[in-house]
């Protein structure tokens, strides 16, 4: 079982044009940098990316947005960006806004081999347009349906050589679902390890769902909202 | 001499007269956020959205220990960070850098909706551009205005067992925000079930809007001008306490 590759560049090389990709990150907290970085090199065209935001204008998803790689996007919330913005109104961009516990529930639906769940978030709203609704014990849900996506890259704090992953702080957040939700994970670590390195009792991804992993390099971990109290 | 003082004390009191009366004509975001703390009982699990929501924290009753839930997968939100230790990884559901307190958690984006689906968050405290008598709510969208998406708003209105709003009674252009039905897009429907405006504090009932607190200075005609949807006075009404 050999999953470690180089790098970036080796992790994303057969990504085609036209894939489903999952991002990790909530904001620019625990996105796959060192992956992008690659995706942007490689120039691969037409993506569709579920991420729960397309980044910020000149990082992120930002740069992949800038460079006209994507042909949708999947999200909760794509505000801070004005490319972003232009590409929407112009028409060359396509957008699916989904709740965002319901785009995180449909990825950990994904990872649990289950084809559809019902949730309420968005009954009687716009979002409804389109979906069965069925109801349980006097309340309305949704169905709404496991994604399929053909690659998960995300981003974790430590992993080690068997797959297995564990993430920091709040920037776990979207990155163990999606782990779990790709055809072929690609995951990117800060600190790459020996298996027996990492206490199992703390994986938060066991490796089953991670394909390729990879020591990532030269993070920059921007801050969106740098806010602190005085002394 | 005795008529210049007498003149004075005319002055001061008039002077007096006016600053009360600016002062209590509506309340302020710091003190509609007071009133919501009022909300908040020992040991609520709470959500705080973006905006007068967030302010909420810094009125946390003396006594009283709530847990500040982060929906990007944080319970235990501490305060922002001192200069120089802010951590990348660690920030609060609008981006902005925080800190974790002693019994903090964290968990993944999934778990974390799924503790607000199942009734286990206590309080949810949000902003609204327009609530309807029956309890809809809009906050996410303008039409013909850039849509930044609705967060996670929509699973928080839709599921939360207990949800409070925090908004000006009125739009910028003096129109109400109480209203018989939303004319935005819908966040959700028959969700919220209080509301604390700048003018006072309203149930949302079947029988639609029901004032139980006004704010010092305001008047029942106030509150009745500027609420376009159904509207009681509960018998019991009272000058809110902030």
């Amino acid at each position: 079982m050999n999953k470690v590759v180089a790098n970036a560049d080796e992790a994303v090389r057969d990504i085609p044009s036209g894939a489903t990709l999952m991002l990790g990150g909530f904001g620019l907290c625990g996105i796959p940098e060192n992956c992008i970085a690659s995706l942007v090199k490689q120039g691969t065209k037409d993506l569709t990316c579920i991420s729960n935001n397309a980044g910020v204008d000149g990082f992120g998803i930002g740069l992949l947005l800038e460079n006209k790689q994507v042909k949708k996007m999947i999200s909760s919330y794509v505000g801070e960006n004005a490319e972003f913005e232009r590409q929407l109104l112009s028409g060359e961009l396509e957008v699916e806004l989904v709740p965002q516990g319901t785009l995180a529930t449909r990825c950990m639906a994904t990872g649990y081999g289950m084809p559809a769940v019902f949730l309420q978030a968005g009954y009687g709203t716009e979002v409804a347009e389109g979906k069965e609704v069925r109801e349980f014990n006097g309340k309305n849900y949704l169905m709404e349906l496991a994604f399929d996506s053909d690659f998960a890259i995300v981003k974790a704090w430590k992993g080690d050589k068997m797959g297995n992953l564990i993430f920091k702080d709040t920037a776990r957040n979207f990155n163990p679902l999606m782990a779990m939700a790709g055809k072929i994970t690609i995951a990117e670590v800060e600190e790459l390890v020996e298996p027996g390195e990492l206490d199992p009792n703390y994986i938060h991804t066991p490796g089953i769902y991670v394909h390729r992993i990879f020591q990532g390099k030269d993070y920059e971990k921007r801050i969106e909202q740098r806010t602190v109290r005085q002394r | 001499m005795s008529y210049l003082i007498t003149d004075n004390w005319n002055h001061i009191i008039a002077f007096h007269h006016i600053v009360a009366l600016i002062y209590k004509m509506a309340l302020n975001k710091e003190q509609i956020a007071k009133r919501i703390a009022q909300e908040l009982q020992d040991g609520f699990y709470v959500n705080l959205g973006i905006g007068i929501p967030t302010l909420v924290a810094n009125y946390i009753p003396e006594g009283v220990n709530v847990v500040l839930q982060s929906e990007n997968g944080l319970l235990g939100m501490g305060p922002f960070p001192f200069a120089g230790e802010e951590d990348a990884d660690l920030i609060n559901a609008g981006k902005q850098t925080i800190t974790t307190l002693p019994g903090s958690a964290f968990f993944d984006s999934a778990m974390s909706f799924g503790m607000i689906r199942a009734g286990k968050v206590d309080l949810t405290v949000l902003g609204a551009m327009e609530v309807s008598e029956n309890g809809d709510i809009a906050n996410w969208k303008i039409p013909k205005k850039m849509v930044k998406g609705m967060g996670g708003a929509m699973d928080l209105v839709a599921a939360a067992k207990n949800i409070i709003v925090a908004m000006q009674h009125t739009n910028p252009k003096g129109e109400s925000k109480l209203l018989p039905a939303c004319s935005l897009p819908l966040t959700g429907v028959n969700c919220v079930r209080k509301i604390v405006s700048d003018l006072g504090v309203f149930d949302v009932t079947p029988n639609g809007f029901v004032c139980i607190e006004y704010a010092p200075g305001v008047t029942i005609e106030e509150i009745r001008s500027k609420t376009a949807g159904k509207l009681t006075i509960s018998p019991d009404v009272k000058e809110m306490t902030v």
